[in-house]
């Protein structure tokens, strides 16, 4: 291992030495927010330059929000990160120690900017009658979500199930009936969200995508509506997505500040629109307001009240031998 | 009076130090480097890991469906060659080109393109569904996601031995009272067996570790259709680096017996 640190260390060197060009800064985020993210760079810069600074390149990365966190662990130099859970940000301090413990109260609203929460992508129609998660284990109706072991997304789609069975049924052990029901319903799990996007909207699987709000939406804005309809369950889970500052890279580079700026930018008014807009849920209360028509009302669960957070949800359902694991494990 | 005959390739010290460190750099290390880390791992805990039955599942799948998909290609891939080397007709060129696509095409293309063609609503899926048939999101799917990538491996390698087959030895066998199959049996079976089980193992090690394509038309199902590659990226997905080169060394013992029993195979054959 010390030689693949010699050889970064190397790489990092070469780099270093370059002329200090205009500022860049790398944007390290997972897979639905490419729209969200080219949009904002846009208006941040404007907002930057407006304060007298020098324009800054903004580049983005997408994928998949484990491998992005892994990425930036083995030594991606991303000066901010945009993913989709606080369990992976967790790993680059534990792993990487590239941030501090502390980091998610460094921002208002434990650092996640904007939230999202999980709907119901059916086919135009509603034929299988589907309106709430009771239907989703129903026999004969098939359910699209991808893997809860590689897709970040799809641990939230797990999750809300459970909150929604255990709220129902009161014991965790129904709740985990319900939810291996659920999963006996789902004939692929693909490994991302996107993937399972393209299952059920191009191949034609299934009668239901369980998806991102602003994933389904940006689906149904896309292909205007004529094949799909969103419907929202009667409860839900708030997804939040949160953002960090990785420290090492932005104090090796030197862009401590305008990384800060680009972060706080996303809780300013505009960034909030901008969120909104691309069918994120602001945080802000007057943007929230302006945008209520936009946003199905229905009951939130969050993963700090109600499953003790990531450090704790991540072991207990998702690692090997967690919930997850057992349910197919019984079959 | 006897000389040397030097080399064509002169420098034989500055070759084999050049041969040397290109492979350290590019084979060596990062093996090695994984059967360090997989080190760290007690001879419990890498037991453990690689005996669970989501793995052992997975390993059979793996191996089995990289198997057959080389047998096919074993097969589809010797009737090809024997055409493009034996026959001239219109658009053979143009085959020729065609038969290295699947190297060329990233194989996540192909995983979707095969997936929207395989699945139940798909161009091919439908008829096979009306006859009771499952394709995609079955081991039948990964089987063809596997022929495809690994179909140039047996036709490229055979062509070359085919083309040096001069079709006067089988004219020859011919006048000497063999059968068609006789010739095939005597003839041409012998001298093409090493090149074909290059080609064989080539697809076949090629199948093994393929990912790209496999994961849109597996459908990645727990115990079913979850390949060996897939259970590694879940390992990372969780941070589980220990886990994941478990699995890795695993995968590469497994291959390598495998892929040394068909050189002693070859070398067999080739005394014989």
């Amino acid at each position: 291992m010390s030689i693949r640190r010699f050889a970064l260390a190397a790489l990092a060197g070469a780099l270093l030495a370059g002329p200090a060009a205009a500022q860049t800064l790398l944007n390290v985020s997972y897979d639905p927010t490419r729209e969200l993210y080219s949009e904002f760079n846009a208006a941040f810069n404007k907002h930057w330059q407006a304060q007298g600074n020098d324009a800054v390149t903004i580049q983005q990365s997408h994928g998949g929000s484990g491998k992005q966190a892994r990425a930036v662990i083995d030594g991606l130099r991303a000066d901010v990160v945009t993913l989709a859970l606080a369990g992976d940000i967790d790993e680059l301090y534990k792993l990487g120690k590239l941030i501090p413990e502390n980091w998610q109260e460094r921002l208002p609203q434990a650092s996640t900017p904007y939230t999202s929460t999980i709907v119901f992508l059916v086919r135009k129609g509603n034929p299988k009658g589907i309106e709430d998660w009771d239907d989703l284990v129903k026999p004969g109706v098939e359910v699209i979500t991808p893997n809860p072991k590689t897709s970040g997304g799809a641990r939230w789609n797990f999750l809300a199930a459970w909150a929604y069975a255990q709220q129902k049924f009161g014991s965790e052990a129904k709740a985990q009936e319900f939810v291996a029901k659920l999963y006996q319903n789902v004939p692929v799990l693909d490994t991302g969200a996107r993937g399972s996007t393209i299952t059920f909207v191009n191949n034609q699987i299934g009668d239901v995508l369980l998806a991102w709000e602003n994933e389904a939406f940006l689906a149904l804005k896309e292909e205007g509506g004529n094949n799909f309809e969103i419907v929202a369950p009667s409860l839900s889970i708030l997804a939040e997505p949160p953002v960090a500052v990785v420290d090492k890279n932005v104090d090796k580079k030197g862009t401590r500040e305008v990384a800060e700026a680009y972060l706080d930018y996303l809780y300013s008014e505009e960034g909030q629109r901008i969120a909104a807009q691309n069918f994120y849920r602001p945080r802000n209360p007057a943007v929230a307001a302006e945008f209520a028509e936009q946003f199905p009302a229905l009951k939130l669960l969050t993963i700090d009240q109600d499953f003790g957070g990531w450090q704790a949800a991540q072991p207990k359902f998702f690692n090997d031998g967690g919930v997850f694991d057992r349910i197919y494990q019984a079959q | 009076m006897s000389r040397r005959t030097s080399p064509v390739i002169p420098g034989f010290g500055l070759t084999l130090g050049y041969t040397l460190v290109y492979l350290g750099l590019l084979v060596l290390i990062p093996l090695g480097a994984l059967f360090v880390h997989a080190a760290q791992l007690s001879w419990s805990e890498f037991c453990a890991i690689i005996s669970a039955p989501r793995v052992l599942a997975a390993l059979k799948l793996s191996f089995a469906t990289a198997f057959a998909a080389a047998i096919i290609n074993g097969i589809i891939g010797t009737l090809l060659a024997w055409a493009l080397v034996r026959y001239r007709f219109p658009g053979r060129k143009l085959i020729e080109a065609m038969i290295d696509l699947p190297f060329a095409l990233p194989t996540a293309v192909a995983g979707i393109a095969l997936t929207a063609l395989y699945a139940p609503s798909g161009l091919v899926g439908q008829f096979a569904s009306d006859l009771g048939l499952k394709i995609a999101y079955t081991p039948i799917g990964i089987c063809l996601a596997l022929t495809f990538v690994t179909l140039p491996f047996v036709v490229r390698t055979l062509q070359p031995v085919l083309a040096d087959i001069p079709r006067e030895v089988e004219e020859a066998a011919a006048c000497l009272g063999a059968k068609p199959l006789q010739v095939f049996r005597h003839v041409l079976l012998p001298a093409l067996l090493p090149a074909w089980l290059t080609g064989f193992s080539l697809a076949f090690a090629r199948g093994v570790g393929e990912y790209g394509s496999v994961i849109f038309i597996a459908g990645n199902m727990p115990m079913k259709t979850e390949i060996l590659p897939l259970l590694i990226m879940v390992k990372l997905d969780q941070y589980d680096y220990s886990g994941a080169t478990a699995i890795g060394v695993l995968m590469l013992l497994v291959s390598f017996i495998l892929l040394l029993s068909i050189n002693l195979l070859q070398r067999q054959i080739g005394k014989a």
